[in-house]
């Protein structure tokens, strides 16, 4: 089993794209074959990342593990060099595990019009764009990655989105590319000062001690720019409410379960621990920008008719607190945006299933014409709900320590910062949490109480979950309760890592 | 009497580094020769003779890998550089005869001048690579131009393609009459022709106001010819009458043999007054390419789409020369490295999206736009490919044009040149929305007419390898970059 130390995470980001090869050359006709083989590929994949999941050395956490560093571009000092530690396992377990759902799903149903043989094609692409991100560590390889799932989502967004897909696609694909070209110009720099020509994650951070502040500064607006977009933070956010509304069901999954986290990846694994000094001068301004997005998002859901862009608006918030535990620059806070990552991938990921299954049974997302749906599809209902309160924090569900462990990190944040200013921050975000309890609370009473509304009594079309929903829904409703009650599960595998970033902070 | 034997005497003459050329020339004449026995019916002969021609070419470059030799008393090398982009013109040569083949049956053209007349232009890249001296720089070049010229009139009876060669011809001409003013004056002041001397030359004395002038009038001369602004305005009319297959190699081949002309130029003679020259590139850049991307956003027509795209994308080329110094000879090398790698990728890249667009123009579409929409679903293939070569123009993955903004940028980033980093940051997005908005029609909109698009075989496996090649050189770009590097000056 040695060589899957080496070659696990490449076959695992490759698996799938070696899939859309296959799919490429299977007749358009052969839906069902197209189908089994996107869910193979993925299914592949996913059990090979549990393996590495398996052979990771959890006593060891903050090292990088499972590592290959082998030479690329050689002229220029690329070097193919991925791995793993305690901060990347959880975001490409979730990848691959949410990538995969989406496949089962969409065995359920695939949005007008049609085309499977694409759809599983791009997923597949999409997930190796984002499973690459998880594992580069090196810079180019990490943009290749990071520029990878713009094409592919681009085309579900359009092809099989809402009636406004165009404006979206191409809007999400713009933006990103803005900010992502800046990041490169980021990356660029660091490798002109490193004076040693490396891209290498780890090495750089050895080599901007020396850098003048104004350099750091730039260089960590670039980065800023390319991961704020990403994320997205509060004044970056407007592509990410056309984008969520209009892609298709397993479309909005998977950019809220995983692609937003490629941003704030980005912060604590390329900008933090390689600009430790820009970190700090930034870390006030990402912090209020995080609070003005967990309370701009918050207020926007109030006002929000549409249910997708109202999960959607909850995403800005949900981001807003895992971008606030970075801005702490301290161990409890940086845990605590890993754990809010990944409670936000499973719970609002489930929010969207929902929203795209409601959609297929009642043909309309508008809150004000649905009601009373615990009472016609109970158990949908329930699940409905469950993934709501998840969603707004309940102690006990996932969503929780993500929260808690941001505000808790703001009332201390790291010694170079102010902290009358996080303090205010820790209020600033306990109000968002309590709107976004408003919120939430409103869209259940919303959707799931009340009566039935006329046009939806006969029932027709109205029905509850079905097998192949319980299929790819289940894990995560598990893995839900299970982070929620059991946090350690995932506090254990960060810590270490985690401590290894801050200790430049004194964290 | 013995001492004008020794005058006469013949210069020793390397064959074998000329092996390429004598090739192709051959291989010319055999089409044109042939083009006169044959019946009417059988005149596409023509195309796989020069086929054959082209690839008895390639052969022959590929003998002569490794080899580093100069021939006809230091005029004419042969390096890595020369090699690389000899063979570069003759994959974009076995592309474009690709395209031209079903084009050129089909209407009432003339088939056998039409090939002819691409082996010569072929021949004139295939000089221009290797040449080292003002004349034989000069000549190439206009060897280039010239048939390309008669290849844009070969629409005899419509009037677009006739202004295009006029407007051609007339930019031509008076580009080359620029050109070789400046190129009299070096003479006159430097004393030689070859490359190498009048770098010593200059060397000795830089400060001289006519050396300036000369310089500007030569920069001038090539800027015509690659169409860089403010000196394009030839280029999109001139491609919209041409016939497309000449268009594309217009777009591509012949524009990277001005490219290749300029970069031996200024590397191989100039680089003492680079301090002088690289903010005169600096500025053409940033003209071309914003000019270039803010005029491509409008237009309907897609030969005209690509033509303004191509004038960008020459934007970040001219980059590169922009970033010269010779104080700093490491970020020299980088923006040398960085150009050839661009040329490369941007003649794959473009030339298969004017396959893609002649492929589709062929039967029952057309040059416009907004007939693209749905080709998704009337061609999946033709979408698809097309898609990959407009991805690769705008610069994401899966495809290789990404690699070639890196090293651009990277380039850029290392001589310290920040501020045209940036200027090439915002335009790439500015030319993303344009790429983009022909993928948008052809997947995002349904399709007006239900009829399928036929692609004929050999278009579809030349836009295959290009696609192909693409996609390999960004997973494993070390493929074009030691060749790169191994080409460096």
């Amino acid at each position: 089993m040695s060589w899957i130390d080496d070659w696990g995470l490449s076959l695992a980001t490759f698996l799938p794209a070696l899939g859309v090869v296959v799919l490429m050359f299977l007749p358009s006709a052969r839906e069902t074959l197209a189908k089994i083989t996107g869910t193979v590929f993925a299914g592949l994949a996913l059990i090979v990342g549990i393996v590495c999941a398996v052979r990771f050395d959890y006593g060891a956490s903050d090292q990088i593990q499972l590592e290959v560093d082998a030479t690329w571009i050689e002229s220029i000092g690329a070097r193919y060099h991925v791995g793993v530690d305690g901060m990347s396992l959880p975001l490409l377990v979730l990848s691959l595990l949410v990538c995969f759902l989406c496949m089962v799903y969409m065995w359920w149903h695939i949005p007008e019009p049609g085309k499977p043989k694409a759809l599983f094609g791009l997923v597949l692409l999409l997930e190796t764009g984002m499973n690459g991100s998880f594992v580069a560590l090196d810079l180019i390889l990490f943009f290749v990655f990071f520029e990878l799932v713009l094409v592919p989502m681009y085309f579900m967004i359009g092809i099989w989105g809402g009636p406004n897909r165009e404006y979206a696609s191409v809007k999400f694909f713009l933006y990103t590319l803005f900010g992502s070209i800046f990041m490169l110009l980021g990356f660029l720099a660091l490798w002109i000062n490193s004076g040693t020509e490396t891209f290498d994650m780890i090495a750089l951070r050895e080599t901007t001690g020396g850098a003048s502040d104004l350099f750091q500064n730039l260089v960590f607006l670039g980065l800023f720019l390319g991961f704020a977009i990403k994320v997205p933070m509060w004044p970056f956010h407007t592509w990410l409410p056309d984008a969520h509304t209009e892609a298709p069901t397993v479309g909005s999954v998977l950019l809220a379960a995983v692609l937003l986290k490629m941003g704030t990846y980005g912060f604590i694994r390329i900008a933090l621990p390689i600009l430790p000094d820009a970190a700090v001068t930034f870390a006030p301004i990402i912090g209020v920008l995080a609070v003005i997005g967990i309370i701009w998002g918050s207020l926007c859901c109030f006002a929000q008719t549409d249910l997708k862009r109202l999960i959607a608006f909850s995403s800005v918030g949900h981001m807003g607190f895992v971008m606030l535990g970075i801005a702490t620059l301290t161990d409890r806070g940086i845990n605590g945006a890993i754990f809010g990552m990944v409670a936000h991938g499973l719970i609002t990921g489930m929010l969207f299933f929902l929203a795209g299954s409601m959609h297929e049974r009642y043909h309309t997302r508008e809150i004000a014409t649905l009601g009373g749906m615990l009472k016609q599809i109970p158990r949908f209902g329930t699940v409905f709900s469950y993934a709501a309160i998840a969603s707004l924090g309940l102690p006990g569900l996932a969503g929780f320590w993500g929260e808690m462990l941001a505000l808790l990190g703001s009332y201390q944040p790291a010694e170079a910062l102010n902290v009358e200013l996080f303090r205010v921050l820790m209020v600033g975000g306990g109000i968002g949490t309590v709107l976004t309890a408003g919120y939430m609370l409103w869209m259940i009473q919303r959707v799931n109480l009340g009566v039935v509304p006329e046009r939806f009594e006969s029932g027709k079309g109205v029905f509850d979950v079905q097998r192949l929903e319980w299929m790819a829904w289940a894990p995560l409703l598990i893995l839900i309760v299970v982070a929620g009650f059991y946090p350690k599960i995932l506090l254990g595998v960060t810590t270490g890592a985690v401590q290894n970033l801050t200790r430049v902070f004194g964290g | 009497m013995n001492l004008l034997a020794q005058e006469v005497a013949q210069p020793s003459i390397d064959w074998h580094a000329l092996a390429p050329e004598f090739v192709l020339v051959s291989a010319a004449c055999a089409v044109l020769v042939a083009d006169l026995f044959l019946p009417r019916g059988s005149k596409w002969i023509a195309m796989p003779l020069s086929a054959a021609g082209i690839i008895g070419t390639l052969a022959a470059i590929v003998s002569l890998i490794g080899t580093e030799t100069t021939t006809l008393s230091g005029t004419f090398e042969v390096d890595a550089f020369s090699l690389l982009f000899k063979a570069l013109f003759c994959v974009l040569g076995l592309i474009i005869l690709a395209i031209s083949f079903h084009y050129f049956r089909g209407g009432s053209y003339y088939q056998g001048e039409y090939y002819f007349l691409l082996l010569s232009s072929l021949f004139g890249g295939l000089v221009i690579a290797s040449a080292r001296d003002l004349i034989s720089l000069f000549i190439a070049i206009e060897l280039i131009s010239i048939p390309g010229i008669i290849m844009v009139a070969l629409r005899k009876g419509d009037a677009k393609s006739n202004e295009g060669a006029l407007k051609f011809f007339l930019f031509s001409v008076m580009s080359s009459a620029v050109m070789l003013y400046g190129m009299s004056l070096i003479y006159g002041v430097t004393g030689s022709t070859i490359l190498s001397e009048i770098r010593t030359s200059i060397g000795a004395d830089a400060d001289q106001p006519i050396i300036v002038l000369s310089v500007f009038f030569v920069v001038v001369g090539f800027a015509f010819k690659i169409s860089a602004v403010p000196f394009h305005f030839w280029a999109p009319d001139t491609y919209e009458g041409a016939p497309a297959p000449v268009a594309a190699f217009l777009s591509t081949a012949s524009k990277i043999g001005g490219f290749v002309g300029l970069l031996v130029l200024m590397f191989k003679a100039f680089p003492e007054v680079a301090d002088m020259w690289a903010p005169i590139f600096a500025v053409l850049a940033v003209l071309t390419m914003t000019i270039g991307n803010l005029i491509a956003l409008r237009q309907q027509h897609i030969i005209r789409l690509l033509a303004y795209s191509g004038i960008a994308q020459s934007g970040y080329i001219l980059v590169c020369l922009a970033l010269i110094n010779p104080d700093n000879p490491g970020a020299s090398e980088q923006a040398f490295g960085a150009a050839v790698i661009y040329l490369v990728i941007y003649g794959l890249m473009d030339l298969g999206a004017f396959a893609a667009a002649v492929a589709f123009a062929r039967k029952g579409g057309s040059y416009f736009i907004s007939d693209y929409s749905g080709l998704w679903q009337r061609s999946p293939a033709l979408a698809l490919l097309f898609t990959g070569f407009l991805i690769s123009l705008a610069g994401a993955p899966p495809m290789a044009g990404l690699i070639a903004k890196l090293f651009v940028f990277l380039a850029t980033i290392e001589a310290g040149v920040y501020w045209l980093a940036v200027v090439m940051g915002v335009n790439t997005v500015i030319a993303a929305w344009y790429y983009l908005a022909v993928v948008k029609k052809m997947f995002f909109e349904s399709p007006d007419v239900a009829e399928r698009v036929e692609v004929p075989y050999l278009l579809t496996a030349a836009m295959g390898v290009a696609a192909a090649a693409l996609v390999a050189l960004l997973i494993y770009p070390p493929l074009l970059t030691n060749l790169a590097d191994a080409s460096i000056f």
